[in-house]
């Protein structure tokens, strides 16, 4: 290697340094963005320049064939659809590193036939082994956050005795190929193996706990690239794929701790759907019903407001309407906020990009902490496809699955709306006794045309 | 590879992995989504490897294949990373 290349990589490291950095606020974002982009386009130059025996038409072809694919999806999905895509681009990374491994193994056992120091090996064989789980986990995180496959946790008898002895399996492998390296069969074994893990360990996992699944996949994805670098011991694949490995790590603690679970039992999956302690009978929560225009008439009379949006907004694409709503009672007079909890929606941030790209103001968004003590002091509550963020018995009912959860206090506000669909319970597959409450008003519909209507009775009035 | 490559690469690991710890907790909640699909992209960095991968004479090398494929990959998680991410920081606007 010679020290262009080097100072190459090290300034593409420090570009990304920036880059992340001035992700800290809204405002330099953008820049920063751009920034870790010119890092990344300086290593790839610095790179093809020192191929010897591939053919630059070679490479160019790859670049415009994931370029094409990449900026096809990039312009075309829907802001709901982030989660999706993110799972999606979190898996070709992990088998982009599975796939360097591979090849990087193939080269030197069996084609030059070459020995392997033991360092060497067992990168390649974390780098396989976090590679694969990735692809097919973000794989199965994809399928089922578009629906293709059952969101709900998938969860069967004997199952984590299955992984146990899958673990036991690869650890073997593992010690087989570090002893035989010259044997294919392993590798390719231990490649299949982590593909089938990455599957398992995904599929217990139900839809609301995706943000924390989809955190932790961006953070393998950063430790493959990671184990890569080891593999070919190149300084800027470990740099940055330690920053994409702390930054998974990062957001999954805050999911983690928005939930009140651990990452043990979020991996462990199937809540929601076991657990029956605490649960209400559904015949036990009397609600009460409001129409678009009494509810409008009570929109008209208050002067502050908290929005409350959840995944059922995203699910209604309600966000525009909610947008002419805000606007409407901003002209009115009505102080408006949003109050965002941590785990609305199926990924970190979900809501924001939401509301940000139905023109929202990014600063009347506001985090749980920074609001939950303003709703006493708010008169309308409006709660649009969110439920156990919102549910009081978080903080009231020890039973509860959901307790000590941290949620948005809307019980607290004067009075409080919620659009929903029916009266089916969240992801916990809890009753909400919020909507029970004296002060609860409940307004039944699908959230985007409710709420169309809701705009229209109150200019109306 | 022996001790004296390896144990300055467990180094930049080490010391990486802090500062990504530091860097990323002051990034706001309102971010964290092109936060992920911006550090999604980062981690295209595998690009560097597969390009080094795909150096290999000769079609019928499956090593080159691999490299290949490898590299079409990454560069789906580099470019659609990137894009995104500015197609979603763009929206963000204050008052």
């Amino acid at each position: 290697m010679n020290i262009y290349l080097h100072l190459a990589y090290l300034t593409a490291s420090v570009l990304f340094i920036i880059g992340i950095k001035m992700l800290n606020k809204t405002k330099t974002a953008r820049n920063g963005n751009l920034i870790s982009a010119l890092g990344m386009l300086i290593a790839i130059l610095a790179t093809v320049s020192q191929v010897e025996t591939i053919t630059y038409v070679d490479i160019f072809v790859a670049f415009l064939v994931g370029s094409a694919i990449g900026l096809f999806f990039a312009y075309k999905v829907k802001m709901t659809q982030m989660p999706e895509m993110v799972a999606l681009f979190n898996g070709s990374g992990g088998l982009a590193s599975f796939a360097v491994a591979l090849s990087d193994y193939w080269l030197h056992t069996q084609q030059h036939s070459i020995e392997l120091s033991n360092i060497t090996v067992i990168s390649i064989i974390l780098s396989i082994f976090i590679g694969g789980i990735t692809f097919t986990g973000s794989m199965v995180a994809f399928l089922k956050l578009n629906g293709r496959i059952s969101g709900r946790a998938i969860v069967f008898k004997g199952q984590h005795f299955l992984n146990l002895i899958l673990l036991l399996v690869t650890i073997i492998l593992s010690i087989l190929i570090v002893n035989f390296i010259a044997e294919p069969s392993y590798m390719i074994l231990l490649g299949i193996l982590s593909l089938v893990i990455g599957i398992l360990v995904v599929i217990p996992i139900g839809g609301a706990d995706m943000p924390v699944v989809i955190s932790l996949l961006n953070s393998y994805s950063g430790m493959a690239a990671c184990a890569t670098g080891f593999v070919l011991s190149n300084n800027v694949l470990i740099i940055a794929g330690a920053l994409v490995g702390a930054s998974g790590i990062v957001l999954t603690e805050i999911m983690c701790k928005a939930m009140n679970r651990s990452l043990l039992s979020v991996l462990m999956g199937g809540f929601g759907q076991t657990n029956v302690t605490g649960k209400v009978e559904a015949g036990e929560i009397i609600v009460k019903e409001v129409g678009v225009e009494e509810a409008a008439q009570i929109f008209d009379s208050v002067s502050s407001l908290i929005i409350i949006p959840g995944y059922g907004m995203a699910v209604a694409q309600a966000q525009h309407a909610i947008r002419e709503l805000y606007e409407l009672c901003e002209k009115k007079g009505i102080e408006v906020r949003f109050a965002i909890h941590p785990v609305a929606g199926r990924m970190p941030g979900h809501m924001n990009v939401l509301l940000a790209e139905a023109n929202i103001p990014y600063d009347k968004l506001v985090e749980m902490e920074l609001i939950n003590d303003d709703f006493v002091n708010t008169d309308l509550v409006f709660v649009v496809g969110a439920n156990d963020v919102v549910n009081p018995a978080a903080r009231n009912t020890p039973e509860s699955p959901i307790y000590g959860m941290p949620v948005l206090n809307a019980d607290k506000a004067r009075t409080i709306i919620v659009a929903k669909r029916s009266m089916k319970p969240g992801y916990a597959g809890i009753e909400n006794e919020l909507f029970g409450a004296d002060n609860c008003l409940m307004l039944f519909g699908d959230a985007r045309q409710s709420i169309t209507k809701l705009v229209s009775a109150i200019k109306e009035l | 590879m022996d001790l004296n490559i390896f144990l300055p690469l467990l180094y930049i690991l080490v010391l990486g992995t802090f500062l990504g710890f530091e860097l990323i907790s002051k990034v706001p909640p309102t971010l964290h989504t092109p936060l992920m699909s911006a550090s999604n992209a980062i981690s295209g960095i595998t690009i560097v490897g597969a390009i080094l991968a795909c150096n290999e004479m000769g079609y019928t090398n499956l090593s080159k294949w691999l490299g290949l494929a490898a590299m079409v990959l990454a560069t789906i998680n580099v470019v659609g990373g990137y894009a995104v991410s500015d197609r979603m920081l763009k929206m963000f606007k204050k008052k």
